[in-house]
């Protein structure tokens, strides 16, 4: 569904030409000044512009769609079992997401080819970059696919995963480290969780080439978490409908 | 001797309750392997909630179902190998083309990949889609649309075929070639098929079971239905002539004939008049010499076959009845 959807091309096109803005402005910056960074550190330090919007388009429809329909009836009479579809969904999304990001090294293949200077094109980051998104990827899509079996109506779905997404990586990553009420021995544990959950760091972590389990863990235990809930959330629709 | 096949499909006591709402109301029927059998009801009688319960799709609240001698709540999946469902409405992906839809739900419903392109083909001549099999299915016309949900249904060649109102919506030519579709699949496939439309029933099915607020309120053959629950036969007259010479008549023929409803003369003089009568047998001939006997013109003299319609109408109401009494 996700590839003969005409809308998937729609968002894969809007989606590589803004990383491709992104990257020629990074790289405008490069030729007006030196940088410390490499423009690899650079263009990965905007992923969550795309995560944000792609990561919606990309899962609203995968349940939301099969409810308004009505196909989910006959998709479940199929001999498959629940987790079976919530897997395919969300191994169809993130197959999509992945290719969508792995086309984005074409911009670094460019950049080496007619620049000519290997200094500009740092391999270290870049696979760290790409390991981060892969690895993130698995969480955000979850996500997705969990707003999307929430909801009936595709648009409703796309506006809880935009809000959960907003709130694990900028409220979770820019606000709450900072906020000083959490400073209060009460609310310690509410402190560590947060501190886990700071999805810029790792980011940086990762390009830098520091590959912690920890986070690995938590991408890892959240993916799992969504997806369990997205299959208890659809079981749960069905049987009460 | 091998122990005898289970039928095809086994309720028993089935109950299923929405929050505050009894939708099915203890529910028993069996159904024998090649049969087909007609939900019959008004809307919201339970016929979807019914169908959907023998899927697997929804959980029965209490009560048991079994198709082909395997229960629906604890072997789903072998009941999901054996049963082609078709809902209300037949939902499909607007998006898809006509055989890619089915070449993807025939994998997803386990035919070997090697055994799907031969048994697409043989389904889309079933049900004449040949034309439109490279046709994206949105664009479908509601005609071609009913009959891609039943390829769907009958693609994998189940032992069950469950459909929610097939011919809903189509036109009297289309219904016919579903018609035809499904006397093909008597007697190799288990059939049940639910509608509101009274003729589609009558003509397709062996057998009718009427449904009305979650219960069986009928079932039987067509014809043994009616004599069932109608139990009376009506004649249909015209006539000219003293009214009370007709009455005094009809009494002395025979006293069990009752007129049912007397309309007034038109211009030409001519009323009907309806008769009812608990007789099975014929009295059309042996009337109509009484009646000119007595010097009566009559236009016009005829047995109405009572139509499933009154059928229906009579057993519901015998059903709302029998509620509002308790």
């Amino acid at each position: 569904m996700l590839l003969i959807n005409p809308s998937t091309y729609v968002a894969a096109f809007i989606f590589l030409l803004v990383m491709g803005f992104v990257f020629t402005g990074i790289l405008e910056s490069y030729s007006q000044a030196p940088q410390d960074a490499s423009p690899a550190i650079a263009f990965f330090q905007y992923f969550a512009v795309p995560v944000m919007f792609m990561v919606p388009l990309l899962t609203m429809k995968c349940l939301a769609e099969e409810r308004r329909t009505g196909t989910i009836e006959t998709l479940f009479t199929a001999p498959v079992t629940t987790t079976e579809v919530v897997l395919g969904k969300f191994g169809a999304a993130y197959g999509l997401y992945m290719t969508l990001w792995i086309a984005t090294g074409g911009f670094f293949y460019v950049l080496r080819r007619f620049s000519g200077d290997p200094h500009l094109l740092d391999l270290g980051p870049l696979l760290g970059g790409y390991l981060f998104i892969a690895v993130s990827g698995l969480l955000f899509i979850a996500i997705g696919v969990l707003a999307s079996s929430f909801a009936r109506n595709q648009a409703v779905a796309g506006i809880l995963c935009f809000a959960m997404l907003f709130l694990l990586i900028f409220v979770g990553g820019y606000y709450l480290p900072d906020a000083s009420w959490l400073n209060s021995d009460a609310l310690h544990p509410l402190k560590t969780a947060v501190d886990y959950a700071q999805i810029f760091q790792h980011r940086e972590d990762f390009t830098r080439g520091v590959v912690d389990t920890r986070q690995l863990l938590f991408y890892l235990s959240g993916t799992v978490l969504a997806l369990i809930f997205s299959i208890l959330s659809v079981e749960a629709r069905h049987m009460h409908s | 001797m091998p122990a005898p096949l289970p039928p095809a499909i086994e309720v028993s006591r089935l109950v299923k309750s929405y929050a505050g709402m009894t939708a099915v109301d203890d529910i028993s029927f069996t159904v024998a392997r090649g049969e087909v059998l007609g939900f019959l009801g008004p809307n919201g009688a339970g016929k979807s909630t019914t169908m959907r319960i023998l899927t697997g799709y929804l959980p029965a609240t209490s009560g048991s179902v079994s198709i082909c001698g395997y229960p629906v709540a604890t072997q789903p999946d072998e009941i999901k190998r054996r049963v082609g469902y078709m809902p209300e409405n037949n939902p499909l992906p607007g998006d898809m083309r006509v055989s890619e839809y089915l070449y993807f739900r025939g994998r997803l419903k386990e035919v070997h990949r090697r055994k799907l392109g031969p048994r697409l083909d043989e389904v889309l001549e079933l049900c004449d889609l040949k034309r439109v099999r490279h046709s994206i299915i949105g664009r479908l016309s509601k005609g071609y649309r009913q009959r891609v949900g039943i390829a769907e249904a009958i693609l994998a060649e189940p032992p069950v075929i469950i459909m929610d109102e097939p011919t809903i919506g189509l036109d009297p030519h289309q219904i016919l070639i579903v018609r035809d579709l499904f006397a093909g699949l008597r007697g190799r496939m288990t059939v049940i098929i639910s509608s509101h439309i009274l003729a589609e029933i009558e003509v397709t099915c062996d057998r009718v079971l009427i449904l009305n607020r979650g219960r069986v309120v009928a079932q039987g053959a067509p014809a043994a239905l009616r004599r069932e629950i109608l139990g009376l036969t009506t004649y249909r007259l015209e006539i000219a002539g003293d009214a009370a010479r007709l009455t005094a008549l009809l009494v002395a023929f025979d006293p069990m004939l009752r007129v049912a409803r007397q309309e007034e003369p038109d211009a030409d003089g001519f009323r009907k008049v309806t008769l009812t009568t608990e007789r099975a047998e014929e009295l059309g001939e042996p009337l109509l010499r009484a009646l000119l006997s007595q010097n009566l013109r009559v236009r016009a003299l005829s047995r109405a076959q009572p139509t499933l319609e009154d059928l229906f109408l009579a057993a519901t109401r015998r059903s709302w009845d029998t509620v509002d009494k308790k």
